[in-house]
C-alpha cells in the first residue's frame, strides 16, 4: 500500500526542511530503513530514512525546496499502484506535527498489537508523522516492525530523528577543539560520537581552518570568458544558489543582532613596496597611463575576488547571488555626496583599461553625468581615504554587496624583520563584511589572497 | 614482609592492638574457646585472659549494646559477629545507638568501637548466609564501612579502625580468610580509613571493586591488558568515608568506568560511586557508567547457581569491552 514520506523533525528548533539532495529518483527501489534524502535542517544536513519499503513513486518536493514539518515530500508505494488518491489528498497542516513527541506516540501505540512495538514508537518519534499523514487504515502497515526499526537504530546512523549522540567528553573536545560534531562519524553505541572519533578528527587536516595559509591558486573556479581588450561589459552575470537552511538562520540571527547588514570587521596591512614600484614603473613606460595605487588596488581586488566567489556574492531574499566577474564600485567624494561608479569586470581588464576608466568614470561622477547602470550593482566596493592621510577606516557596505574594502594610506613604517628593523610602505586595508553570507574566516580568507597579490603583484601576471 | 593470609593478618591485628592498648576488649560467639568460627582469633584468649577476649551467648542485639555501653565509658570494644547476617539481629544497637551517640549526646560520647566479622557470599550457605550488606550499613552518618581486598589492608586498616573514635563496620569477605599476601610486621603499620588504593595502574577504563571484587577485577584487567585495554583498578577500601576524590582521577584520566560489586545492584554502592562520577566527572565520560553487581535474587543454594550469582572475571571483562568501545 502507498505511503506518502513527510518532512520528518530531525531537530528539536526545526519548523521546516529543505531537500537537500535526493538519494533515490523516482522509480528507484527503497528499502525500510534505507536513506532516501538529505535534509537540510537548521541546524545540520542529515540523512531521512524510508519508514516503509517500495518504490520511490513520486517526489513532490524537490531538491532545494523546503517544506514545513509534516508536509508530504514523497510517495513510496508498489510499481504499479494507482496512487492518484494520494496526490490530490490533503497536506497535513504543519502544526499537526508533534510539538510534544510523545504524545502522539501514545496514540499510536493501540494501533500495534504487540508490547515491545509500544516502546519502539516511543523511542522512534520520527515515524509518527508519516503515521498521520498516512490515510487510516494504513497505519499498521505503515508503522515499522519492531526488529526492523531496532536495526534502523543501530546501523551507525543517527537514530531518534537524527538525535545526535556524542559522550561528554567528546562533546566537550569538539567544543575546545572546533571540531565539527556533524562531520563526525560516531563509531560508539548507535553512532555515539566518543572521544576516539574526536582524536581522529582532529588527526585530519581541517579543510578550511582559519589559521591555514591558502595556496595561492590563480585557476579561475568559474568559468569566465578571456576578457577581450576594448570590450565593454554590463553588469556580471551571476547564478542564484538556493539559500540553504542553515545560511537562512545565520542571516535572521545576525539581522537581529546588528541591524539588517551585520557587519564584521577584517583589518590588515600590507607591505606596498613592489605595488609601488610595479605603478612607477607602469608610469615610466606609458606616461600617459597615470595609473595610480587605487587602480592596482581594484585589479589586485577584482583577481582575489575571483578566487573567492563567496565574497563576490550578495544576499538576496531566498538565495546567495554568485558573480561571474568583479564588478568594483569605486566610492567618489563629490560636492553633493558619495557615488559609486562601477568598473566592470575588472577581474578581466588590464590595469592600464582600469585606469582609464577610473579617471574617466570619476570625472564624470563629479560633474553628475553619470548613468544609473554606472553606478548601481558592484558586486564589491572600494573606499580610499589615503589621499586624505586617514590610516585606518571602517567603510559601511553598499547593499546588496556582500563587503566593502576601506583603504587607508601608504605610508614608510618600521617593520621588525628577522630582528632587524626595516622601513616598508605599509598600507591598511579594512574590509567589512555582510555576516549573512561572508563569515570570518571566508573573509579573512580572501583578504589572505589580496595581500599575497598586492605585496607580489607579479602574481598578476599569472593568471 | 611474611607472606601469611587474611585471617592471620586480621589476627596480628587484633593481638598488636589487645597489647597496646587495655581498654581494647574483643567480645562475640566463639571467639575465645573456640578460638573463633573461622579461627581469625586464634590464641587470643590463651594470650589476653577472659576479661579481654569473651564468648557470649547467640545474643547479637545483647552483646552489640553491651559493646556500645562499654564504649560510652571509654573501653574500646571489637564486636565479632559469627557473620553479619546476623547483624541484622544487631542492627537497631549499631544504627540507632553506635551510629547517632556521638550526635544525639552533643559530642560527650564518642564511641569507639569496631564490629567486624566476615561478610559476602559463601560456599553455599544460601539467602540468609550469604549477603553483601555494606550499602545498608554505608546508608548511615556516623557510621564508618570498611571492607579490606589484601591480608595488607586488612591488618592496616583493622587497626586504625579499632583505634578510631567511630564506631566501624568491618566486613571480612568469606571466601578471603584463606588468601596470601605480604603483610608488614612493623606494630605500627596503619592505613588511614578513607584512602583508596590504586591496586593496578592503567589508561583505557577504570574498575572501581571492593573486596573479593578486587582480586577479580585485577584478573580481568590481566586478560584485557592482552587485548590492549589497559585498566585501572581503584579500590576504596573504605565504602564510607568514600575517597571519590581519587576515583575521580582515575575517570578523568581514563574517562570509562565499570564498579564491580558482589551486592545487589539496587541502591547499592555502585549507585552511589556511579551517581558521584557523573555528578562530578560528567565531562571527562566517554561512555555511560556500567556497573556489574550480583545478581539482584536471594542468594542461591545450588552451586551452579550460586556461581552464577557473583560476578566473575568474564563479566568484568565484558564490561570494560562496552565502555571501550570493542
Amino acid at each position: 500500500m502507498a505511503t506518502q514520506v513527510v518532512m520528518p523533525k530531525l531537530s528539536p528548533t526545526m519548523e521546516e526542511g529543505q531537500v537537500a539532495r535526493w538519494l533515490k529518483k523516482e522509480g528507484d527501489k527503497v528499502s525500510m530503513g534505507e536513506p532516501i534524502a538529505e535534509i537540510d535542517t537548521d541546524k545540520a544536513t542529515m540523512e531521512m530514512q524510508a519508514l516503509s519499503a517500495g518504490v520511490l513513486r513520486k517526489v513532490l518536493v524537490q531538491e532545494g525546496e523546503s517544506a514545513p514539518l509534516g508536509q508530504p515530500i514523497a510517495i513510496i508505494g508498489e510499481p504499479d499502484e494507482d496512487i492518484s488518491a494520494l496526490l490530490k489528498s490533503e497536506p497535513a497542516p504543519a502544526k499537526e506535527a508533534p510539538a510534544n513527541e510523545e504524545a502522539p506516540a501514545k496514540e499510536e501505540a493501540p494501533a500495534k498489537e504487540d508490547a515491545p512495538a509500544k516502546e519502539e514508537a516511543a523511542a522512534q518519534p520520527e515515524t509518527t508523522p508519516e503515521s498521520e499523514a498516512a490515510p487510516a487504515g494504513e497505519q499498521k502497515k505503515a508503522a515499522p516492525q519492531p526488529e526492523i526499526a531496532r536495526e534502523v537504530q543501530t546501523d551507525g546512523k543517527r537514530p531518534n530523528g537524527g538525535r545526535m549522540l556524542v559522550s561528554p567528553i567528546a562533546a566537550r573536545m569538539a567544543a575546545e577543539s572546533g571540531v565539527d560534531l556533524n562531520s563526525v562519524k560516531g563509531s560508539g553505541p548507535s553512532g555515539r560520537i566518543v572521544k576516539r572519533d574526536i582524536e581522529e578528527a582532529m588527526k585530519a587536516p581541517q579543510a578550511a581552518s582559519p589559521g591555514a595559509t591558502p595556496k595561492l591558486s590563480l585557476v579561475r573556479p568559474m568559468a569566465v570568458p578571456a576578457g577581450q581588450p576594448g570590450a565593454t561589459y554590463g553588469p556580471s552575470a551571476y547564478r542564484d544558489e538556493p539559500m540553504s537552511e542553515m545560511r537562512r538562520t545565520i542571516a535572521k540571527r545576525l539581522v537581529t543582532s546588528l541591524g539588517p547588514v551585520p557587519h564584521f570587521f577584517l583589518t590588515t596591512e600590507i607591505e606596498m613596496d613592489r605595488a609601488a614600484d610595479m605603478r612607477q614603473q607602469i608610469n615610466t613606460l606609458y606616461p600617459d597611463a597615470k595609473v595610480s595605487i587605487n587602480d592596482v588596488i581594484i585589479k589586485v581586488a577584482a583577481v582575489a575576488l575571483i578566487q573567492h566567489p563567496q565574497v563576490n556574492a550578495s544576499f538576496q531574499d531566498k538565495t546567495v547571488r554568485h558573480y561571474e566577474h568583479a564588478d568594483i564600485g569605486v566610492a567618489v567624494a563629490t560636492e553633493n555626496g558619495l557615488i559609486t561608479p562601477i568598473v566592470r569586470a575588472a577581474d578581466v581588464k588590464s590595469l592600464l583599461d582600469i585606469a582609464t576608466e577610473v579617471r574617466e568614470l570619476a570625472g564624470r561622477a563629479r560633474s553628475r553625468k553619470l548613468k544609473p547602470e554606472e553606478y548601481m550593482g558592484a558586486t564589491f566596493s572600494i573606499s580610499n581615504l589615503g589621499m586624505f592621510g586617514i590610516d585606518e577606516f571602517t567603510a559601511v557596505i553598499n547593499p546588496p554587496e556582500a563587503a566593502i574594502l576601506a583603504v587607508g594610506a601608504m605610508k614608510p613604517k618600521p617593520i621588525v624583520r628577522e630582528d632587524q628593523i626595516e622601513i616598508h610602505q605599509m598600507m591598511r586595508v579594512t574590509m567589512s563584511c555582510d555576516h549573512r553570507v561572508v563569515d570570518g574566516a571566508v573573509g579573512a580568507q580572501f583578504l589572505q589572497t589580496f595581500k599575497q597579490i598586492l605585496e607580489n603583484p607579479l602574481y598578476l601576471f599569472l593568471g | 614482609m611474611a607472606v601469611i593470609t587474611m585471617r592471620d593478618a586480621l589476627n596480628d591485628a587484633l593481638r598488636e592492638e589487645l597489647a597496646r592498648d587495655p581498654n581494647v576488649f574483643l567480645m562475640g560467639e566463639e571467639v575465645a574457646e573456640y578460638q573463633g568460627a573461622y579461627k581469625v582469633t586464634r590464641g587470643l584468649l590463651q594470650e589476653f585472659g577472659a576479661k579481654r577476649v569473651i564468648d557470649t551467648p547467640i545474643t547479637e542485639l545483647g552483646f552489640a549494646g553491651l559493646g556500645v555501653g562499654a564504649a560510652m565509658v571509654g573501653l574500646r570494644p571489637i564486636i565479632e559477629f559469627m557473620t553479619f547476617n546476623f547483624s541484622i539481629l544487631a542492627a537497631d544497637q549499631m544504627v540507632n545507638s553506635a551510629a547517632k551517640m556521638l550526635y544525639m549526646s552533643g559530642g560527650q560520647y564518642k564511641i569507639p568501637i569496631v564490629f567486624r566479622g566476615p561478610g559476602g557470599s559463601a560456599y553455599q550457605v544460601s539467602s540468609q548466609h550469604s549477603q553483601a550488606l555494606e550499602s545498608w550499613y554505608a546508608f548511615f552518618p556516623g557510621l564508618k564501612v570498611v571492607m579490606p581486598s589484601t591480608p595488607a589492608d586488612a591488618k592496616g586498616l583493622l587497626k586504625s579502625a579499632i583505634r578510631d573514635d567511630d564506631p566501624v563496620i568491618f566486613i571480612e569477605q568469606e571466601r578471603m580468610y584463606g588468601m596470601k599476601g605480604e603483610v608488614p610486621e612493623d606494630e605500627d603499620f596503619t592505613i588511614p580509613l578513607g584512602v583508596a588504593d590504586v591496586k593496578r595502574e592503567g589508561t583505557d577504563a577504570t574498575i572501581v571493586a571492593r573486596s573479593l571484587m578486587v582480586p577479580t577485577a585485577l584478573k580481568a584487567a590481566e586478560e584485557l591488558e592482552k587485548e590492549g585495554i589497559s585498566c585501572e583498578v581503584i579500590d576504596p577500601r573504605t565504602i564510607r568515608p568514600l575517597d571519590i576524590d581519587t576515583i575521580i582521577t582515575s575517570v578523568q584520566k581514563t574517562n570509562r568506568v565499570v564498579v564491580a560489586e558482589e551486592s545487589h545492584p539496587f541502591c547499592g554502592v555502585s549507585a552511589e560511586i556511579t551517581a558521584e562520577i557523573q555528578e562530578r566527572a560528567f565531562d571527562y565520560l566517554d561512555a555511560p557508567v556500567k556497573r556489574v553487581s550480583g545478581v539482584d535474587v536471594p542468594m542461591p543454594y545450588a552451586k551452579n547457581l550460586e556461581r552464577l550469582a557473583i560476578p566473575d572475571v568474564p563479566q568484568i571483562v565484558a564490561a570494560v569491552r562496552e565502555v571501550a568501545y570493542v
